[in-house]
């Protein structure tokens, strides 16, 4: 299969009818790594919501390979577009397998509920993020680390050009954000699309691909990573000064404390 | 290791189904006629087998035409709130949810008090109650399709709080010009609930009811596991959500007002029951909803027994499911670990 194009052109995303953000232009093909920055109420949330069309965006198109998926019905999208939100909805006890298959929702037809096949695609994203031994635990007792993991395994059951994810380190500790990340980075190589945004601009090094800075839900700069990751990029996004250095394992910043 | 998602062939659900059977002979034998275990086993192996049943005339009617019907029907009211309530608090993720949150019951109780203070038939009763009912939830759709710009969630249970008041000011107006001697007190008992004088004719009415809004939802199991973690994860993950939710609430209220038409207002059998499902089978529709359904049965089963054999009058079956209901339910959420899971 070639792989799937994702073009953004001219959004402009916000609620109610208010404008947020606007001239938000991009591409993405599956493979490659994406990484947004930006700072607090910049519109990254929004941005990711309007792509998935969770929100309507207010103007311009997002496209899959030419075609524009505003008609789209919601089974084609989650067929495109994995989602791990920054908090997942469980509620109930429904145990972290049972969570993992309702990413095969898409696949099932109305009153079908997963088979041998579904079962067989769980039990594998489970494996690939080392977390089948928390098969059968209930979700809500689960760590936030471990949450984590499975909303990205959810997704990964999905089977989905792109992966979208939102802020997937906030909120867990230091071991178990390089673990998220060493697997995003590992799903990228596997051929999937993926979007993320993070607060540390050192996993964008990390990952590599692309960088898009979003500044008050505009684009403020955008190419690859150690391009776009400069002293004088970060300090005009998040007015802070940093330097930005390059060791033989790869870039890393270092902000300037007074 | 894996924990099927439909239970309906599991021998869980079959042994449930043996021990409701054994309660609704228990059930029958109860009442002012003596009916023992000897007749009743008679009479059921005749009826299994399809031959006439060797048994006193009386002990007949008393069986077919009395008892058996109200049995029927505590089963149906039962295994109808219990299932709608076990869709209603996963639809709108909250564990204080009853069949009613849409002002079914509030509606419903302004049509059949309407009725009896018109003194109309019984089955013209019944027939405003279930069209106040669906008038009710009608409101509430409406309203929160006329507020689109508000979290659904929020909007449809204000909603059935707020036009729920509204229907319940029109029954307490109703009860203030009804008449205290004849009125009033068949409006009082029929606003706590009561199975005393149905018959084959409301089970006929009911049964279909229930199996038109039962079906849908166990078929949809899926779907609705997938709906509980919320509008946008559900989007997301391929739901059309509003058509879902439209689709579960219509068969949810179908349930709700049919039953309560004929019952009355019975409280707490669907808050409570789901919840007993739920600590006994998990949070997965495909055994959620059967187990709900049978629980609700059983309960109700056991309830209405109790109200007319207990004392010399009817007890209203919404006074014991109150005395039973508050410490089962305050049980349940002790033992379940952080609060409702």
């Amino acid at each position: 299969m070639k792989p799937a194009r994702l073009t953004v052109k001219q959004l402009t995303i916000g609620y109610d009818g208010k404008p947020i953000g606007r001239d938000i232009s991009f591409s993405l093909t599956a493979g490659e790594t994406l990484s947004l920055l930006g700072p607090n109420g910049s519109g990254k949330t929004t941005l990711f919501k309007s792509l998935l069309r969770l929100i309507e965006p207010l103007g311009g198109s997002i496209r899959i390979d030419g075609e524009d998926t505003s008609n789209w019905p919601r089974r084609a999208m989650a067929r495109c577009f994995g989602y791990v939100p920054q908090a997942g909805g469980g509620y109930f006890p429904f145990t972290v397998r049972e969570m993992i298959l309702m990413g095969r929702t898409a696949h099932l037809s109305a009153f079908a509920s997963p088979g041998p096949r579904d079962q067989q695609a769980a039990q594998m994203a489970l494996e690939r993020l080392g977390i089948a031994r928390l098969a059968e635990r209930p979700y809500p007792q689960l760590s936030g680390g471990e949450k984590q993991l499975t909303l990205i395994a959810r997704a990964l059951a999905q089977e989905p050009r792109f992966l979208i994810l939102d802020e997937p380190t906030a909120s867990l500790d230091f071991g178990n954000q390089v673990r998220v990340l060493q697997q995003v980075r590992q799903l990228a190589q596997s051929g999937i699309g993926i979007v993320l945004s993070t607060h540390h601009p050192d996993q964008a090094f990390v990952l590599g691909g692309r960088a898009l800075l979003l500044r008050d839900g505009r684009l403020m700069a955008a190419g690859p990573v150690t391009e776009v990751i400069t002293p004088e990029q970060l300090r005009a996004l998040y007015g802070i000064e940093v330097e930005v250095l390059a060791t033989d394992r790869g870039r890393i910043c270092l902000p300037h404390y007074r | 290791m894996l924990r099927g998602s439909f239970f309906l062939l599991e021998w869980r659900f079959i042994a449930a189904l043996l021990a409701l059977a054994c309660g609704v002979l228990v059930a029958l034998s109860f009442g002012s006629y003596p009916l023992g275990p000897p007749e009743l086993i008679q009479w059921a192996l005749a009826r299994l087998t399809g031959s006439q049943p060797m048994i006193d005339q009386t002990a007949l009617v008393v069986i077919e035409r009395v008892r058996g019907p109200r049995v029927l029907l505590a089963i149906l009211v039962g295994a109808a709130l219990a299932t709608a309530g076990a869709t209603y608090q996963g639809l709108f993720r909250n564990p204080l949810v009853s069949p009613d949150i849409l002002g079914v019951s509030s509606g419903a109780a302004l049509g059949a008090v309407l009725g009896i203070f018109l003194s109309l038939p019984i089955i013209a009763i019944q027939g405003l109650s279930f069209l106040g009912g669906l008038l009710a939830v009608s409101a509430v759709m409406l309203t929160a399709a006329l507020l689109r710009n508000h979290d659904r969630i929020l909007v449809l249970v204000l909603g059935g709080i707020v036009i729920g008041t509204l229907f319940g000011s029109g029954v307490a107006l109703l009860k203030v010009l009804a008449d205290p001697y004849n009125q009033l007190p068949a409006i009082t008992f029929w606003l706590l609930g009561s199975l005393a004088g149905v018959g084959l004719g409301e089970v006929r009415s009911v049964a279909p009811a229930f199996l038109l809004g039962a079906l849908p939802l166990l078929l949809l199991h899926w779907r609705l596991n997938v709906m509980t973690l919320g509008e946008e994860e559900a989007r997301s993950l391929g739901i059309e959500t509003g058509r879902l939710r439209g689709l579960a609430v219509i068969c949810a209220t179908l349930m709700t007002a049919a039953v309560v038409s004929v019952s009355g207002i019975v409280g707490w059998v669907g808050l409570l029951i789901p919840h007993l499902a739920r600590f006994l089978v998990g949070p997965s529709f495909g055994r959620l909803l059967p187990a709900s359904a049978l629980l609700g049965a059983a309960f109700l089963l056991l309830v209405d027994t109790a109200a007319r054999s207990l004392g010399p009058l009817e007890i209203p079956l919404g006074v014991l499911t109150a005395i039973i209901g508050t410490p089962v339910f305050i049980w349940v959420l002790a033992r379940s670990r952080r609060g409702w899971q």
